[in-house]
């Protein structure tokens, strides 16, 4: 049933980069258990427009779990404390009224902040320049049922390809490490017929972009696979590290 | 001005292929010297970076979002359409071209429609070479499923994520192109202008949103994937940021823009239940499979619903539409469920609701067949509303979710701006008064991969090589322009913030622009737009200041466009005195409340002219000339 809470925020103020953040305390009053998390965080920046202050920057765009845009930490968590769910699809129901909660923004050294709670996680997407494709251009490919895949294949390989890239892993690791996220994207494409020619290359590549760009090691906390909105399991860095150890082993 | 959609002549299932030998190409060697913009990177701009980049061709990449894997066709759920007859059902090249241009109500260009029809089969075969995990069936095969309008299996799809898995596709074949150096990519910027050179398109002027710095890029064409307008309703299915103002940029410029009042309602949304909400959650269209759509017979029955037995309960599509059934059009699916609101028969706390039942297929197939199908889209219902669809049915009411109309391009997807190219929901041309489910991956694909590739060769071969730099005064004078308006919009300090503003539009044009039309209306909400404007450039605040991370006033110009977008629609609206599709005139309808077309006044495209600010834009017509199916007035009983 639809009631109103009345919560203090302690949110993470930083100007960019360069400058140094504090916690600010806001109150968010007459907040509906039926608005999802960000929709809270809109009433709150709608306020502080209309006293003459600056709303929070936040980074969001899908609010449907999907894009992978929006993310903070709530309460030491990663996207919140709610199993298998996004910022956006969190909602105040979870929250009891006269809650503190704390926001941060995702920390981790290969993301700065750019500004309040955004991040920029711009080196995701390099360690997917690194080999997270098939190498294949557009046109020439056969008949689509030409390469049988069985059925529990496909399934494994959708598993791991679900991760929709936000960096909670990352951020919810004690060494930032960035094995989950790019664990599901070389078990996905290792899986599959079509992934494996490269798959000894892809995952060399991908490891080492990892480290060069300052994500730390994976040392088997298991955090990455509890905060994970898509619930992506370890199994896809043991996986990584077969994919891996056989690379070494025969090339 | 005359529209030619240069329509390659001969039968239609060979204009394509003539097309392609008709073109002038570009020589493997040359293609390094062209410069091509691309702007957005969802399915259409996606597919079609990395595709220009492996041809040879230097590309600029742009996009609003962090990351380009998160453009909004990330959030298409239920499947891509391909003519592949892997189920043996009958289905053919010819007969997801009919239905396409029957779901449109006879409102698309035919010889595009073959051809998206075409070019269907090589998406797949292309999409499982990028190694996407579709669906696969146990003994290896892949797996197809039905969607509206259509009485074949010929959906391709990935779970309840198929959007998310194809843009995935066409990102990593992006990011290929990134590390190899052909494709230089351009996160966290917004397009505000469009540069001409002697009426040529020949450059963009973008705002960097982590900085707010005004930077100029050049090129020898500019390509817009920029996605759809449905958030001129402020709720919609789209994501936040998806806005009109690339696309609207273009039609200050020049740019055509087509049929804009042809937005599509989608039938399974979860209801609107609050003002404070921000968007509105789309349940696939696929789960129309297996959920039966029903009310209570009587109006006004609270019972719970399973404290309503089968003799109470109105299965209307069933009833009304026995050989489609649940799997009518969205338009239709839509008007049907608004009807049954009106008639006070609606569901729920507001009313506003009718039910989605999966009761009967969790009996039939259990339980766990139903959560393989569909259970990403139930977790997704039960963290939204707090109900468990396993258990109770699914509330739903229509949302605004793709707009058909865009702007206008020929037969090369490029626009009346020599050099300017549209793909994708951005454009105009595929889909008619309606799209059909299923459809929108499929096109996005198609230009970006197997059609823009070819066309846009045409034209730089075709061209006198001009090397334009961002020193020419036009680059001059487009960024004054764009400075000059972020400036103004930062200096109102009113007292209203920018999203009240956009809610206040939103319903204008949902009462009186949305479902269901009429002239009194239409002609109403004309001056209540334009005097929201005015206060608008009054009363507005934009905190914060421009040289920042600032989200308010990156929202306050996607808002002011809409502002101005949002009354082209209701010209487009009223000029357009027929029902077709999404388009549903009151005054238009047969008698069993159908939308009634008008072939002889208005089968064709309206495109409209920019004629300055304050001045009726100007219409043009493009005849649609139907040589290959017969116009028929739609019937799925």
């Amino acid at each position: 049933m639809t009631k109103t809470i009345n919560l203090t925020l302690k949110v993470w103020r930083q100007n960019g980069p360069k400058n140094k953040g504090r916690f600010d305390t806001y109150h968010a009053e007459n907040i509906s258990t039926d608005m999802s998390f960000l929709e809270m965080l809109d009433v709150v920046n709608d306020q502080l427009t209309i006293d003459g202050k600056e709303p929070i920057a936040f980074d969001h765009d899908c609010r449907e779990g999907i894009c992978g845009q929006c993310g903070c930490v709530v309460n030491g968590r990663p996207h919140g404390a709610e199993k298998g769910t996004t910022l956006c699809q969190l909602h105040m129901r979870h929250f009891d009224n006269g809650d503190t909660i704390a926001i941060e923004p995702f920390r981790a050294m290969a993301f700065n902040v750019i500004k309040d709670l955004a991040v920029d996680r711009s080196a995701l997407d390099k360690i997917i320049q690194a080999g997270g494709y098939v190498s294949v251009n557009t046109g020439g490919a056969q008949d689509a049922n030409a390469i049988l895949v069985p059925q529990e294949v496909a399934d494994l390989a959708m598993d791991a390809a679900q991760c929709i890239g936000c960096g909670a892993c990352v951020a919810s690791c004690p060494n930032a490490s960035a094995m989950l996220f790019t664990s599901a994207k070389v078990s996905q494409l290792a899986l599959l017929p079509q992934g494996k020619p490269e798959a000894a290359k892809r995952a060399i590549n991908m490891v080492r972009t990892m480290d060069e760009l300052g994500f730390g090691n994976c040392s088997n906390e298991r955090e990455c696979e509890a905060e994970c909105p898509k619930e992506i399991s370890i199994t896809n860095i043991a996986r990584l590290n077969r994919e891996y150890f056989k690379a070494g082993f025969f090339s | 001005m005359a529209l030619d959609a240069k329509i390659p002549g001969g039968p239609i299932a060979e204009k394509w292929d003539r097309h392609r030998f008709e073109l002038k190409l570009v020589n493997p060697a040359n293609k390094r010297k062209f410069n091509v913009i691309v702007v957005g990177t969802g399915l259409a701009g996606g597919s079609a970076s990395a595709t220009l980049a492996e041809l040879g061709y230097n590309v600029k990449t742009f996009c609003i979002q962090d990351s380009p894997r998160r453009a909004h066709s990330i959030a298409a759920q239920g499947g891509i359409n391909a003519a592949k007859n892997y189920p043996n059902d009958g289905d053919s090249i010819w007969r997801l071209f009919y239905d396409t241009v029957k779901g449109g109500d006879f409102r698309a260009r035919e010889a595009n429609v073959y051809r998206l029809a075409q070019v269907s089969n090589d998406i797949i075969d292309q999409c499982v070479a990028q190694g996407i995990p579709f669906a696969r069936d146990y003994g290896g095969l892949l797996d197809n499923r039905s969607f509206g309008g259509a009485q074949v299996s010929r959906t391709f799809y990935a779970r309840g994520q198929t959007g998310q898995q194809l843009l995935l596709g066409a990102y990593s074949a992006l990011m290929r192109q990134v590390a190899a150096g052909k494709v230089q990519m351009f996160p966290r910027r917004e397009m505000l202008d469009v540069v001409l050179v002697d009426g040529h398109a020949k450059g963009i002027v973008v705002r960097n949103m982590i900085n707010g710095a005004v930077e100029r890029h050049a090129a020898d064409a500019v390509v817009l994937c920029t996605g759809g307008y449905g958030n001129v309703f402020f709720l919609s299915t789209n994501a936040m940021a998806s806005n009109v103002t690339a696309a609207f940029r273009a039609y200050k410029k020049g740019a055509f823009f087509a049929n804009p009042c042809f937005t599509q309602i989608h039938p399974t949304c979860i209801p609107v239940h609050g003002t404070f909400q921000s968007k509105l959650t789309l349940m696939s269209e696929s789960l129309r499979n297996d959920g039966r759509v029903w009310v209570p017979k009587n109006p006004g029955d609270k019972r719970t619903p399973e404290q309503i037995p089968e003799a109470d309960r109105d299965y209307y599509l069933e009833n009304k539409y026995p050989s489609f059934g649940n799997l009518v059009p969205r338009d239709v699916a839509s008007r049907n469920a608004k009807e049954q609101c009106d008639m006070g028969k609606g569901v729920g706390e507001t009313g506003q609701a009718v039910y989605l039942d999966f009761a009967d297929a969790i009996h039939r197939d259990g339980r766990d067949v139903i959560a393989k199908k569909y259970g990403n889209l139930f977790q997704m219902y039960e963290k939204i509303t707090a109900d468990d669809p396993y258990q109770t049915p699914m509330m739903i009411y229509p949302a605004i979710h793709y707009t058909m109309g865009g702007l206008w391009v020929d037969y090369n997807l490029m626009s009346n701006v020599p050099g300017l190219f549209v793909l994708g929901e951005a454009n105009f041309s595929d889909h008619g008064a309606n799209r059909l489910g299923a459809s929108a991956l499929m096109q996005g694909l198609a230009d970006g991969y197997f059609v823009l590739p070819y066309t846009i060769g045409g034209y730089l071969a075709g061209t006198a090589k001009a090397d334009v730099t961002t020193g020419h005064k036009a680059f001059d004078e487009s960024e004054k322009q764009v400075t000059g308006r972020i400036d103004r919009l930062m200096s109102i300090d009113g007292k209203r913030t920018v999203d009240d503003f956009h809610k206040t539009l939103g319903r204008i044009m949902w009462e009186y622009c949305g479902m269901a039309r009429n002239n009194e209306g239409l002609g109403m909400a004309r001056g209540m737009i334009q005097e929201l404007r005015a206060e608008f450039w009054e009363n507005v605040r934009v905190p914060g200041n421009a040289a920042d991370f600032n989200q308010s006033l990156e929202r306050a110009g996607r808002v002011a466009d809409f502002l101005e977008f949002g009354e082209l629609m209701i010209v487009d609206a009223l000029a357009r005195q027929e029902s077709c599709g999404g388009h549903f005139n009151e005054r238009f309808e047969t008698e069993e409340h159908e939308a009634l077309r008008d072939d002889d006044n208005f089968c064709h495209a309206a495109a409209w002219e920019h004629s300055g600010d304050g001045r009726e834009p100007e219409f043009h017509k493009e005849p649609l000339v139907f040589e290959n199916v017969k116009l028929t007035q739609r019937s799925y009983k």
